[in-house]
């Protein structure tokens, strides 16, 4: 193997570092900034999640983790850890962004080989997972920056009128 | 970046995926060359080979011999041998005699059969099919492996298992993920027809080992958590052609029932038994899955096998008593028409499929010797029915941690006759839609799900691998999409309060309901049992472990360290004089996505971390053969 020019290395070596460790969560800082309608939004727009000190979780989080638990533990396992099939997407998100994760359940991805098939399914005409996608990152990154436990948050905040509108519109 | 509206999405993501929706094409059989089965000192001492198209066991029979024809070993279902070579005296010495790689590393369930000397071993999905010539240390005498459009994967619910094969009329019989049901030359590979069985673009895929007896063979389907509307069928071994097909729900010349003829805990069930137990056209989505076990008795030509949950997962949404699922059926093997039906759990809340094996005994009930079925169910009941006439006879908790309903209403003059006394604290129907109803047990996994008992006519004991889970249930609201999956609940999964140990193998009595003694498992036991006439039961381990114990007390007398967890079968066979008893390790399935992070403990309170052993501590994946016998003499 050819070495790589030092300057390489070092430049390399900070970009993991940047992405790595600085911050691990493939879409920047998630603290939340503004809020519509009982949906948190981070400094980019992006949606994220809110937990208070006494573990009470914003609404979209808790139903993330009712949809992800639905529609991706089967493959994904319990709480983004993972299982034999699927990878861990607690560890994904620390280099995936929200247009990464929207894009790979909507369109899926395959890696077939002889020895195993590792399909992740294209879920964009599936409603009960596109009605939900918001839910189920902000979920998972609530999860991959450890902001919440394992298991379904024992409490959390009320339904958003708006969110039941929403719901009613898309699930038809 | 710019947030999309969510109708965006949806269109954005239904053209992608209708774009990648590739049509299922058949299967294309690649094998290697025609070679001869080779026949050698063995058939000196082999009993004579059944003509092609006869059984080649009886269910008089008191289990397999030498060979390994059926999933089972016999068409009773008691994965039990007459081999006994191996006893509770020496099972101590067994040693690792040879071992073979699949090649392939998702969850392996089921386990090879052993016709004349060759052995046959399947392979999950890409469902490679391999013939090893055991007079030649395992050489491969073919290979098949068919070529299967792989969108078929995510439709398979949990893993890409396939549960094994069956041989008959000179053939193998597999059924593909892609529900091809493919019939190979057993001396050659080659495929000699093929059927497709269902369309897995809606949901149904072939996980089931398919079951030969006379001239026919027997398969089911899977997708019970896609909606699919699902049947069992008879294909002639001949030439594939369909001979019959019994759906598991909706009218009554679909589901073959005679209204005047077939009976329900001995009443009549008249017309339209299962269109009246459903709202509107539901039914044309209601699942009833049926990959599980299938026997067969020849005194009464009768066929038995059990049908799995309605769909979907959320109870509010299917108003009624949802027939035929989770039901035992007993059908006619040459016309489909049914006997007798009983279904275990009416209006399913839990996810509990009534698809495991349905093992045939004969055993004496209170003192009266009976033609029993016995069906270990997901729902935690052991239910022993006569398998004439589907008197419900004993029906039983096999697990104490089951609590989901007090008892099975026994007395045939009750209202309630035959159906379980529900909680109404862990109904999820009662609780309602988005209400978390606690502390179930058993969860949806069951207490146990489709790995297979085993029965030794010597102790009068079946050898139950069991799962000891609970669970958080919380129905919501799904719409259906074909093809999508049709889930509508959500659960968290844990050891019973106060337990570590998430399964047991237990030997219990189908005569009286009553364990005779239990084995506590860290993790479930997802591997299915082997009992033979040398007083020893053998099973396998998540962890990885093939363990041979006292068929009479459970005493452990050997274990060995496969390479990987153990989610399939363990079989014996002789040959060369010698008995040898083989296992498929290769982890994953069901257990593997459950189990491979660890569970949680609820109970533990805030700041408890982890709670419970993670499979992935102990094992990783690959598909590994381990064939054990004792040393020379
Ligand atoms: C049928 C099984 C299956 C289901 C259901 C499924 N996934 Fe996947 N997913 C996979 C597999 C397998 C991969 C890995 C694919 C690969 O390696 O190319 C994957 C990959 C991913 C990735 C990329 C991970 C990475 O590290 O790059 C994301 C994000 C993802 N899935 C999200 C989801 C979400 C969210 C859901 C539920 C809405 C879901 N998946 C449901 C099987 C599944």
């Amino acid at each position: 193997m050819t070495p790589l020019p030092r300057a390489l290395t070092a430049i390399c070596a900070t970009t993991f570092l940047l992405i790595g460790i600085a911050r691990a969560d493939g879409s920047g800082d998630p603290t939340a900034v503004t809020s519509e309608d009982g949906k948190y939004l981070d400094k980019e727009g992006t949606p994220t999640y809110k937990v208070d000190p006494d573990g009470k979780v914003d609404f979209y989080t808790y139903v993330g983790f009712i949809r992800y638990s639905a529609n991706c533990l089967r493959c994904h396992g319990p709480d983004g850890l993972g299982s034999t099939y699927g990878p861990a997407l607690l560890n994904s998100l620390k280099t995936l962004s929200y247009g990464d994760v929207l894009m790979t359940v909507a369109s899926g991805r395959q890696k077939v080989s002889a020895s195993q098939d590792l399909v992740m399914p294209a879920l964009g005409a599936d409603k009960n997972v596109m009605c939900y996608i918001d839910a189920i990152y902000i979920y998972l990154r609530a999860r991959s920056n450890g902001a919440i436990g394992r298991g379904r948050p024992e409490n959390h905040e009320p339904k958003p009128a708006a969110f039941r509108a929403a719901e009613d519109e898309c699930m038809g | 970046m710019k947030r999309m509206s969510l109708k965006g999405l949806l269109t954005i993501g239904t053209l992608l995926s209708s774009a990648l929706m590739t049509p299922y094409a058949m299967a294309q059989g690649s094998s290697e060359g025609p070679r001869g089965v080779m026949h050698g000192f063995f058939d000196l001492f082999a009993p004579p080979a059944p003509a092609p198209g006869t059984v080649a066991q009886s269910n008089t029979a008191p289990g397999s011999g030498k060979e390994w024809t059926t999933p089972a070993g016999s068409l009773n279902n008691q994965r039990y041998s007459t081999l006994n070579q191996i006893t509770n005296q020496n099972a101590k010495d067994l040693q690792v005699a040879w071992t073979f790689s699949t090649g392939v590393l998702r969850g392996h369930e089921g386990g090879p059969l052993v016709i004349g000397d060759v052995m046959y071993v399947h392979a999950p999905f890409p469902n490679t099919v391999f013939a090893l010539d055991l007079n030649n240390d395992g050489k491969i005498l073919w290979k098949y492996e068919p070529k299967q459009d792989p969108n078929v994967i995510p439709v398979m619910c949990c893993d890409t298992v396939n549960r094994g094969l069956a041989y008959g009329d000179g053939k193998i019989f597999l059924h593909q993920a892609d529900t091809t049901l493919v019939a190979l030359d057993a001396k050659t590979g080659k495929p000699v027809w093929s059927v497709k069985t269902d369309d897995p673009t809606k949901g149904a895929t072939g996980t089931d080992a398919p079951l030969v007896v006379k001239d026919k063979v027997y398969v089911g389907v899977s997708g019970g958590e896609f909606g699919v509307h699902a049947w069992f069928a008879a294909f002639s071994t001949a030439d594939g052609k369909e001979v019959w097909r019994a759906y598991s729900v909706g009218p009554d010349s679909d589901i073959k029932v005679d209204p005047q003829k077939t009976t329900a805990l001995g009443k009549l069930i008249g017309a339209d038994s299962s269109l009246k137990t459903w709202q509107g056209d539901q039914w044309k989505i209601g699942g009833g899955a049926t990959w599980g076990w299938k026997s067969y008795d020849p005194r009464t030509n009768l066929i038995f096998y059990g049908s799995g949950n309605p769909s979907t997962w959320n109870p509010k949404q299917r108003p009624g008593d949802n027939k035929w699922s989770m039901t035992i059926f007993a059908r006619d093997a040459d016309t489909g028409v049914a006997k007798w039906v009983y279904q275990m759990t009416p209006h399913d809340e839990w996810d509990y499929d009534g698809v495991n094996e349905m093992v045939l005994i004969d055993q004496d009930v209170g003192g009266k010797p009976r033609h029993l079925l016995v069906h270990p169910d997901r729902n935690g009941f052991a239910y022993t029915l006569d398998r004439d006439t589907g008197e419900l006879l004993v029906a039983e908790k096999f697990d104490p941690a089951v609590n989901w309903a007090s008892k099975v209403d026994l007395d045939p003059n009750s209202p309630t006759y035959g159906r379980p006394q529900v909680l109404p604290q862990y109904s999820t129907e009662h609780n309602g839609e988005d209400v978390n109803s606690k502390n179930i047990c058993p969860a949806a996994l069951g207490s146990k799900d489709q790995q297979p008992s085993a029965f030794s006519p010597q102790t009068g004991l079946l050898y139950i691998p069991t799962n000891h889970v609970c669970m958080d249930y919380e129905p919501f609201r799904v719409s259906y999409t074909a093809g999508q999956p049709y889930v509508g609940a959500t659960l968290s999964m844990y050891p019973p309060q106060g337990q570590s140990n998430m399964g047991n193998f237990i030997a219990w009595d189908a005569t009286t309901g009553k364990i005779a003694w239990s084995l506590p498992e860290q993790f479930s036991v997802w591997s299915g049992a082997l009992a033979t006439a040398g007083d020893v039961v053998f099973y396998g381990t998540l962890e990885g472990y093939l363990k041979a114990v006292d068929a009479k007390t459970g005493k452990e007398l050997y274990r060995f360290k496969t390479p990987s967890g153990i989610i399939g079968n363990v079989m014996t066979y002789e040959h060369a004089g010698r008995q040898y008893v083989a296992v498929l390790s290769g982890v994953g399935g069901w257990a593997g996505i459950g189990l491979a992070a660890g569970l949680t403990d609820p109970h533990a309170g805030l700041g408890a971390v982890g709670g419970y052993a993670a499979l992935n501590d102990y094992t990783s994946l690959g598909g590994t053969l381990t064939v054990f016998a004792l040393p020379h003499s």
